[in-house]
């Protein structure tokens, strides 16, 4: 199944739960600041050629303290 | 593309004033879900504590009454009694709840008061800098504990959950925690039974959730985490402490 998560990099106060709970790999903790001076998780660029992506199991956002992930995931 | 996740409508959209990593700022949106799954948002009444989840009303969109320090079931005690078919709640540390409050919740316990308490055990006062409290584990080290918690000084980790299943009035308690997804879905399960049993007027619930402070715990949140799941659990095991509800032989399987 094909999903993808938004990242509100606002809220985000950089725990990491999102990275640690992706079964997929999926995001990471960024190089930029947001306004409350935390590094934000973002959605990783670089794919490899086995990376799956997202699946939209909203694994990451059930962690995430901030509330700041939406998940999306394909009708069927 | 289907929304699948999102804030429930029951959570303000405010950003948190917890630390990063903080077990309050999950627990906080278990709660909403729960009472926005059940339809609950117009009998619903929380009750926050003294402690880090003092502005708790900030964020939960359903009334909400402040209670003093550790009073929580005695202000919900009388809320209950006044608007019997409301979902009175109270939420508190355990500094709170195990320490400061622990009369009125034994008695308010004692007596089945149909309400729940949600009891956020991190093991520390987290909001005043991280002092010794009655949860602390044997060996922790706190600002009010620099050598570690000696059980001949300070007295064992307080179990209050067990305490309050020996009384009579108490329906439901059950401890999860918040550090996994499977310990998050167990935590709403929980959650979702108390006020359930509440309605049913079968008397006193409560959830205990082992919660992260990484703060004080002075780890990174994974880390914090990491000491719940490993070192807490083994002072507070999860699980149910009473159900009425269940049958006599799924009690004894416990
Ligand atoms: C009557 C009274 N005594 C003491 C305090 C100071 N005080 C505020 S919060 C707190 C303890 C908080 O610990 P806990 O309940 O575990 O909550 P946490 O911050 O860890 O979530 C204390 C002692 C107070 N606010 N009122
Ligand atoms: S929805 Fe699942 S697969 Fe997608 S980023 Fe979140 S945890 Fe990873
Ligand atoms: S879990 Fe939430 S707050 Fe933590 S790093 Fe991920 S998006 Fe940010
Ligand atoms: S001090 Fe601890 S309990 Fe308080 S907001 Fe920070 S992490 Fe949460
Ligand atoms: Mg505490």
């Amino acid at each position: 199944m094909k999903g993808t998560i938004k990242i509100d990099s606002d809220q985000c106060k950089g725990c990491g739960f999102c990275v640690e709970a992706c079964p997929n790999d999926v995001i990471e903790i960024g190089s930029q600041r947001n306004a409350m001076g935390y590094f934000y998780a973002v959605v990783k660029k670089a794919k490899g050629k086995d990376d799956k992506g997202c699946t939209g199991c909203s694994l990451c956002a059930i962690m995430c303290p901030e509330v700041a992930i939406e998940v999306y995931r394909e009708k069927r | 593309m289907k929304k699948v996740f999102g804030r429930p409508k029951t959570l303000k959209p405010n950003p948190y004033h917890y630390c990063p990593g903080c077990g309050h700022s999950l627990l906080h949106r278990v709660v909403a879900e729960v009472i926005e799954e059940m339809g609950a948002e117009e009998i619903a009444i929380g009750v926050p504590p003294a402690g880090c989840a003092v502005l708790a009303y900030n964020y939960f969109d359903v009334d909400m009454g402040e209670a003093a320090h550790g009073r929580g079931a005695a202000l919900a005690t009388g809320l209950k009694r006044v608007l019997p078919d409301h979902l009175v709640f109270t939420y508190q540390g355990d500094g709170d709840i195990a320490a400061i409050g622990t009369a009125e919740t034994v008695h308010a316990a004692n007596r089945g008061e149909k309400i729940t308490c949600i009891f956020v055990n991190n093991a520390v006062y987290g909001m005043t800098g991280g002092q010794m409290a009655p949860t602390t584990l044997l060996g922790q080290t706190t600002t009010t504990s620099p050598g570690g918690r000696v059980e001949n000084r300070d007295g064992f980790p307080l179990n209050l959950s067990e305490m309050l299943a020996i009384t009579r009035g108490s329906a439901y308690i059950e401890r999860t925690s918040v550090t996994s997804p499977a310990g998050i879905r167990a935590t709403k399960k929980a959650i979702r039974k108390a006020f359930e049993i509440q309605l049913q007027g079968l008397g006193f619930t409560l959830v205990e959730v082992l919660s992260p402070c990484p703060t004080n715990l002075k780890m990174s949140p994974l880390e914090a985490c990491k000491w719940v799941d490993t070192e807490m659990v083994n002072f507070f095991p999860l699980g149910v402490i009473k159900d009425i509800t269940a049958s006599e032989e799924a009690q004894d399987a416990h």
